[in-house]
């Protein structure tokens, strides 16, 4: 008896998905309409011969906010992390309130120094891979693989203008956690990071007053020290000095101060000694 | 052969002032209306004020041409989302959206100062303030464009709120009624734009009175502050027609 099947075309399709390029796409942005959850960022590029000399132009149009006071330090009890809060374009204020201290996960946090957008966008970028992370592999990623997602995205635009100086703290399966990232494509594992136009200061009162058994407070008044010393001698850096401190179940943040109230907590204004009353003229 | 230079340039820079002011239930968006190339007035009733959803407005200084461009694309962006979830987007997602989309012109960026003023999801007042590549930061005030640097110094004498970051945090809502954010607006385009030639003071023609049908209308014709006012009870325009010099 001749039956007839009907034939189930069964096409078995190849992962090529292991062959495409993780960098991402240059050119043409066409989809940007489509949906708002592309696989890897595209950038629109203008079309010149002089890519460079169009580049190095457009950057300065929109010159990246430089001067800053950030660091972070491991010890104890976990990462102490701390910045100041301001934002300046050359010799003007644009800011005295930027969060310089980016919320990564409640495990992690990045610090911003160099252009305000690039450590903004990459940090947003750089939670929401985390997240996948963690949805794929049912754990949190550790300290040392987000820092690299980072810096591997980061070199991927090397040259290409990104000014980006960052740490990523946290706390993760082995511990505390520290890494330094910047956009030239420099990724290092260390204790003791600081980093902008204000870190020679804050690196001279963290060295001075550093020590690995501080408390959680010690560790706290160290660093709020040294971001206070350093918006006293850095005019690129000042507003108010963050501290945040991360442990075993994430991070809190433990002060926020107006350095100028700081600058009278460290040197109160002492009573001029009076040497001689001023009395009435006697009238005549 | 020496090399040659570019002579031509993709930007532009049409100047302009933007203001943000947000209360703990209103918000007040304002820009002038003139747009201008150099020393010369294009035109004296361009309005830099565009609504992006019912709940929230973008103004934007910089390269006119480039604005155009953005608003097309966050308000086609917005379109979508309302197709795929059938509500408005709030102000504080579309702060993100507004930086994302110029973040993703990190290398070509649009020459535009954006102020993203509007109502939370609890009807508070939210101003956010961006550069030109998209970093942004929500605020209590802000100017944004030519006038920005005559006109933040005085907001943060007359408003000054404690900063966001402070711990123990304090309460960082601009003090003001919603009638004086209004006419703190009118002073800062009427005191600091004495000094600056791209945006223009109000004083030669006096005090305009807003009758109930002006409301209605747009900007009226010849230099001007619009103002946007957006509260519980909705959206109000307000427009003060200023000097011509």
């Amino acid at each position: 008896m001749d039956e007839v099947f009907p034939v189930q075309v069964k096409i078995m399709k190849v992962d090529f998905s292991g062959l495409e390029s993780s960098a991402p796409l240059y050119g043409g942005n066409d989809n940007l309409l489509s949906d708002g959850f592309a696989d890897a960022p595209s950038f629109d590029l203008p079309v010149t011969s002089d890519f460079d000399g169009f580049q190095k132009a457009s950057v300065q149009m929109v010159k990246p906010a430089k001067g800053t006071t950030t660091l972070a330090f491991i010890f104890k009890d976990g990462v102490m992390v701390a910045a100041d809060s301001r934002a300046s374009m050359g010799g003007y204020i644009s800011s005295q309130s930027v969060k310089k201290i980016i919320e990564i996960n409640p495990y992690m946090l990045g610090t911003m120094a160099g252009g305000a957008a690039d450590c903004q966008f990459w940090h947003r970028n750089l939670g929401i891979k985390c997240r996948l992370h963690e949805l794929a592999n049912k754990r949190r990623i550790s300290v040392t693989g987000a820092s690299k997602l980072l810096a591997n995205i980061l070199y991927s635009y090397r040259g290409m203008g990104l000014s980006v100086g960052t740490m990523i703290a946290g706390w993760d399966e082995k511990g505390p956690g520290l890494y330094y990232v910047d956009s030239e494509g420099g990724r290092l594992k260390g204790t003791k990071f600081s980093v902008g136009s204000g870190s020679p200061y804050a690196y001279g009162v963290l060295d001075s007053g550093y020590n690995y058994d501080m408390s959680i407070d010690e560790a706290a008044e160290l660093a709020r020290r040294a971001i206070y010393h350093a918006t006293f001698r850095d005019g690129a850096s000042g507003g108010v000095a963050s501290v945040y401190h991360v442990g075993p179940t994430g991070w809190t943040k433990l002060s926020g101060d107006d350095v100028g109230e700081l600058h009278y907590s460290y040197y109160p204004v002492e009573q001029a000694v009076v040497e001689q009353e001023m009395t009435e003229a006697v009238t005549a | 052969m020496p090399k040659e230079h570019a002579n031509w340039s993709p930007y532009d820079n049409n100047g302009g002032t933007c203001v943000a002011i947000a209360g703990a239930d209103y918000c007040v968006i304002a820009a002038d209306t003139r747009m201008s190339t150099g020393y010369s007035i294009l035109t004296r009733d361009y309005s830099k004020i565009c609504k992006l959803a019912d709940k929230s407005f973008m103004a934007s200084s910089g390269f006119q041409a480039d604005v155009k461009a953005l608003q097309k694309v966050l308000s086609s962006r917005h379109l979508i989302y309302q197709h795929q979830h059938n509500k408005q987007m709030s102000c504080p997602a579309m702060a993100q959206l507004l930086s994302n989309t110029l973040y993703y012109k990190r290398f070509f960026p649009y020459y535009a100062f954006n102020v993203l003023g509007g109502l939370d999801s609890e009807g508070k007042g939210c101003v956010f303030t961006y550069d030109a590549v998209g970093s942004y930061e929500r605020v209590g005030y802000s100017a944004q464009g030519s006038g920005a640097t005559l006109i933040t110094p005085f907001l943060d004498n007359q408003l000054k709120s404690p900063s966001p970051l402070l711990l123990p945090a304090k309460d960082a809502v601009t003090p003001l009624s919603e009638a004086e954010a209004v006419d703190l607006v009118k002073t800062c385009f009427s005191s600091a734009t004495e000094r600056d030639i791209y945006t223009i003071s109000k004083g030669m023609f006096g005090e305009n009175s807003t009758g109930g049908k002006q409301k209605a209308q747009a900007a009226v014709a010849g230099d001007s502050v619009e103002i946007i006012i957006l509260n519980a009870n909705g959206v109000r325009r307000e427009s003060e027609p200023l000097r011509r010099d």
